[in-house]
């Protein structure tokens, strides 16, 4: 092989690697989770989508591996903690009515759903129980208490494939946050799409645009070194792209939430995840 | 004592004998540098661990002195080589004079 076709084969293999997912495989202590699976129907454009942890750098992927090395545990324990503590008028904790927080595998999948015509995520729930059967104050969306009970009861569900319903009473939820992925919005006038269907595995500048799955929400990320609501990353994102962003909780990002769940059915459940 | 402090070890049940095995601690700590300011301009004051160590059968394995440029939550994972069946004692000191510490055994066959 003659030096010019040796320096062309590594430029090419130099572009093919920073142009898409790699093809690792994620095991959490021996446990093989799945990171790639076929498009539910209703996508038109993609054909196969990956989890997020598939366009991180080998370094962030390996503190997935490993729950010890997984920073996002940390905050787990702490809620582990939380989940035993009395709070509010009624003295009561978590614990008092859920025996064990094992009880909840199987939620976080097909969360958010629709209850009594309204769309309810698991913050939602979380607070519904505060405020109304123990008499405490409500979390906030992405504070670090909220943030680490969703990461604990998602846990329970672990390798478990998202499964949303998106049809009957969902389906206006489902309609509506899909027209919030499609349409432009910011002085950089982006939607979702624009990134995260159409360029997804290319670079924006020094990061790698993944498709956008929030299976691994709430997520550990390493510019904050805490854990992520999806909402606060849709605002993030949305800031990103000049947009004001919505209000976290409000109904425009819990139809969004609906929508980006189901974008990703069949992927597992990887919360809590670590990114970038 | 700081808030929220909690150690979290990992070290293997078995090893056989004359084995190095990987170590790894994380103590969940704020580690405040000192150096930083607060809403009103007054210094936060320092309040990081500032010794690690760990012992094998009352023996020392590893002793190391944290500064406050290290991060939060520190992490040392380390190797030991184990001889015989026993028991692994870690302690951290805090600034404000607490100690923690935790233990794990270890099975040599």
């Amino acid at each position: 092989m003659n030096l010019k076709l040796l320096i062309s084969c590594g430029v090419a293999a130099l572009a093919t690697s920073a142009a898409a997912q790699d093809s690792n495989a994620l095991a959490v202590d021996g446990e093989a989770l799945l990171t790639e699976t076929a498009a539910p129907s209703h996508m038109e454009i993609v054909d196969t989508i990956y989890s997020g942890w598939r366009f991180r750098a080998s370094e962030t992927q390996a503190l997935q591996s490993d729950d010890f090395d997984n920073p996002g545990m940390i905050f787990v324990d702490q809620a582990i903690d939380l989940w035993a503590k009395v709070d509010g008028s009624e003295g009561k904790s978590c614990a008092s009515c859920h025996e064990n927080v094992e009880d909840f595998a199987g939620l976080r999948p097909t969360l958010p759903r629709v209850e009594d015509g309204e769309l309810v995520t698991m913050e939602n729930m979380i607070n519904e129980c505060r405020t109304d059967r123990m008499g405490a104050e409500p979390w906030k969306w992405s504070k670090g208490k909220m943030t680490a009970m969703t990461a604990l009861i998602g846990l329970q569900s672990r390798g478990m494939p998202v499964n949303v319903a998106i049809d009957g009473d969902a389906a206006p939820f489902w309609e509506k946050g899909k027209e919030l992925y499609y349409t432009r919005v910011g002085q950089l006038d982006m939607a979702c799409s624009n990134c995260h269907e159409d360029n997804y595995g290319t670079m924006i500048r020094a990061d790698h645009l993944s498709q956008g799955q929030i299976n691994g929400f709430p997520t550990y990320r390493l510019k904050n070194a805490k854990l992520n609501s999806s909402h606060g990353r849709f605002k993030g994102c949305m800031k990103n792209i000049r947009a004001k962003p919505f209000k976290e909780g409000g109904e425009e990002f819990k139809a969004l939430e609906l929508y980006l769940a189901s974008r990703g059915e069949g992927l597992v459940v990887e919360t809590p995840s670590v990114r970038n | 004592m700081a808030k929220d402090v909690k150690p979290r070890v990992k070290v293997p049940k078995k090893a056989s004998a004359g084995e190095t095995i990987t170590i790894k601690t994380l103590i969940s700590h704020k580690m405040e540098s000192g150096q930083r300011k607060d809403g009103d301009g007054n210094a936060i004051p320092r309040s990081i661990i500032n010794r690690f160590t760990a012992d094998f059968n009352d023996q020392n394995v590893i002793d190391v002195t944290l500064e406050p440029a290290i991060s939060t939550n520190p992490y040392f994972q380390f190797e030991a080589v184990v001889p015989e069946s026993g028991e692994f004692k870690f302690t951290w000191y805090d600034d404000d004079g607490s100690v923690y510490d935790t233990s794990k055994k270890i099975e040599v066959s």
